[in-house]
Formats: C-alpha cells, sequence, structure tokens
C-alpha cells in the first residue's frame, strides 16, 4: 500500500510555488529560484507532507477545511517536485552566468507547470514520466505500479 | 542582449506563461478521458502482449505508471465496469516495463485505455482517465 496524502496539500504548494516562481521572474532575483530550489529538494527527498510548504499546509491551512473527500498517492507529486529542481538548478546555474534568457526559459517553464498543478490539479511532471522512459528506459523492475 | 528593465521583462513573461497555462489547462481538461474510434490500422493484441486472457466481449487494457495522478481514478472505474459486466475484464500493464509494446501502440502519456473486442481488434482508445459512463457506451455489442 503506497502512502497516500490529502490531495490539496500539493495543490496549496503548487500555488505557492507559482507566487515565488512569478516573484523570481519580476524581480529576475537568482537568490529567491535558489530559496524555491531548497524547497522543491525538500519536497523530492522528504516528501511533500515534511518540506516546507506542506508543513505551512498542515498548520495555516489544513485546521481550517474539513477532512479530504479521498486521498491521492504521494509517489506522483514528489517526482514531480524532482522535475522541479531540475528547473530551478537550470534557471540558477543560468542567472549566475548571465544567460539571463535561458534562466527565463527554465523559470518560465517550471511556473507554467506549478500553475498548471494548482489552477487545474494536472501534474505536467508526472505527465511527462513516460515520454522520459520512453527516451531514457529504467532497468527492468525496479519500480512497480502504484496500486 | 542587455535586459534593460527586468522588472517589466519578467512580468511580461509571467502573463504570457500564466495565459498560455490556462489556454492548455482549459483545452486538455475539455479533451482528457474522452473515449475515442481506434485507426483501423491497430495491431491485434492476445494473452501474449497482455500477460491476461482476453475477455470474451471486452478486455479493458490500462497503461499506467509509478508517478501517474489519475491511474487510480482510471483503475477505480474500469474494474467497476469490468466487476459489473459480465465477459469483460480489466488488465492493468506497467507501461515503463513494456516499452516495445508501448511503442508500437503509440502510447505517450499515462494513463491510456485501450477497448478491445472479443477477439482482441484495439477498437477505442482513451488518453487520460475516461468517465463511467463513456467506458459502459464504448462496450462492443
Amino acid at each position: 500500500m503506497p502512502t497516500r496524502i490529502d490531495p490539496r496539500g500539493p495543490r496549496f504548494a503548487a500555488a505557492l510555488t507559482s507566487v515565488v516562481l512569478a516573484a523570481a521572474l519580476v524581480t529576475g532575483s537568482a537568490w529567491l529560484l535558489a530559496v524555491q530550489g531548497v524547497v522543491f529538494a525538500a519536497g523530492a527527498l522528504l516528501g511533500l507532507p515534511r518540506a516546507p510548504y506542506g508543513l505551512l499546509y498542515a498548520r495555516l491551512v489544513r485546521p481550517r477545511l474539513g477532512p479530504p473527500g479521498e486521498l491521492e498517492d504521494a509517489a506522483p507529486p514528489r517526482f514531480a517536485q524532482a522535475v522541479g529542481l531540475v528547473f530551478a538548478v537550470v534557471g540558477v546555474i543560468a542567472f549566475a552566468a548571465g544567460l539571463t534568457v535561458v534562466a527565463y526559459v527554465a523559470v518560465a517553464a517550471a511556473l507554467a507547470a506549478a500553475f498548471l498543478n494548482a489552477a487545474f490539479g494536472f501534474c505536467l511532471g508526472c505527465e511527462i514520466y513516460l515520454a522520459y522512459r520512453r527516451l531514457f528506459p529504467s532497468q527492468p523492475n525496479t519500480t512497480e505500479v502504484a496500486s | 542582449m542587455r535586459v534593460r528593465c527586468p522588472g517589466v521583462t519578467g512580468l511580461v513573461v509571467v502573463v504570457i506563461v500564466l495565459a498560455a497555462a490556462t489556454a492548455f489547462g482549459l483545452w486538455r481538461r475539455a479533451r482528457d478521458g474522452r473515449v475515442v474510434e481506434a485507426r483501423v490500422d491497430e495491431p491485434l493484441l492476445g494473452p501474449d502482449e497482455l500477460g491476461a486472457p482476453l475477455g470474451e466481449r471486452a478486455t479493458l487494457v490500462q497503461f499506467s505508471t509509478a508517478f501517474c495522478q489519475p491511474c487510480r481514478a482510471a483503475r477505480a472505474t474500469l474494474a467497476h465496469v469490468a466487476a459489473d459486466t459480465d465477459g469483460v475484464v480489466h488488465v492493468e500493464i506497467d507501461a515503463e516495463h513494456h516499452l516495445e509494446l508501448v511503442r508500437r501502440l503509440d502510447i505517450m502519456r499515462t494513463p491510456t485505455t485501450l477497448v478491445l473486442d472479443g477477439s482482441g481488434r484495439i477498437v477505442r482508445r482513451a488518453t487520460g482517465a475516461p468517465r463511467l459512463a463513456d467506458v459502459r457506451a464504448a462496450l462492443p455489442a
């Protein structure tokens, strides 16, 4: 039985992520992007409920809501955090190297994914997983379908 | 090229990204899970490819991955139809461990559901979690 989480947690995290990434684009701040990168890393390594925005959700938002109608698997949004981390790292490196256009493109892609999750519950990082695997097959039998 | 006024440039990028993402999200929501007629040149599938026997009337073949949010909803819908319809079975395939089949069937994302008739011919296809009524309506007679 895989870990199940309140699906509103990742939606809340995606909304906060969208705000932070939009602010990073407007200010052109590599530091702000780096902070979001650390948040992505925490989500990918510890799981979303134990990452900063997940803790905020549990403290501030969850007590004001009713219990969730249904739970969802923890693995897909966690995978998406790792995808977000890749874009944040590319963005920070590009900002540092003075490749402003590359940085904007990386942050814009991450913002699009975060916003799609916040507004539509659509996990772009999860959607590209099979396309990615078609290009780079995994070792046999390392993962199983969550059931 | 130097960006003269980063605030304005960033703001324009944000507005464009949010508008494009909203358009894409609405478009995707409108077509996600729709059950459509299969192409005429789709291959036949049998127990060898599926790893399970075909249903007498229909087989609902679901391709899933470990990192797939809507796969659970698709699984519930398809299992429900298989359970309450005679001769219909639900087969779930882990896409990333059957990449050859995935490429042959041109499956790009999960969940993708194929509706096979009794002979193993692919008659319909749905990308995204399909709705219960649509799956029932898509079953071959």
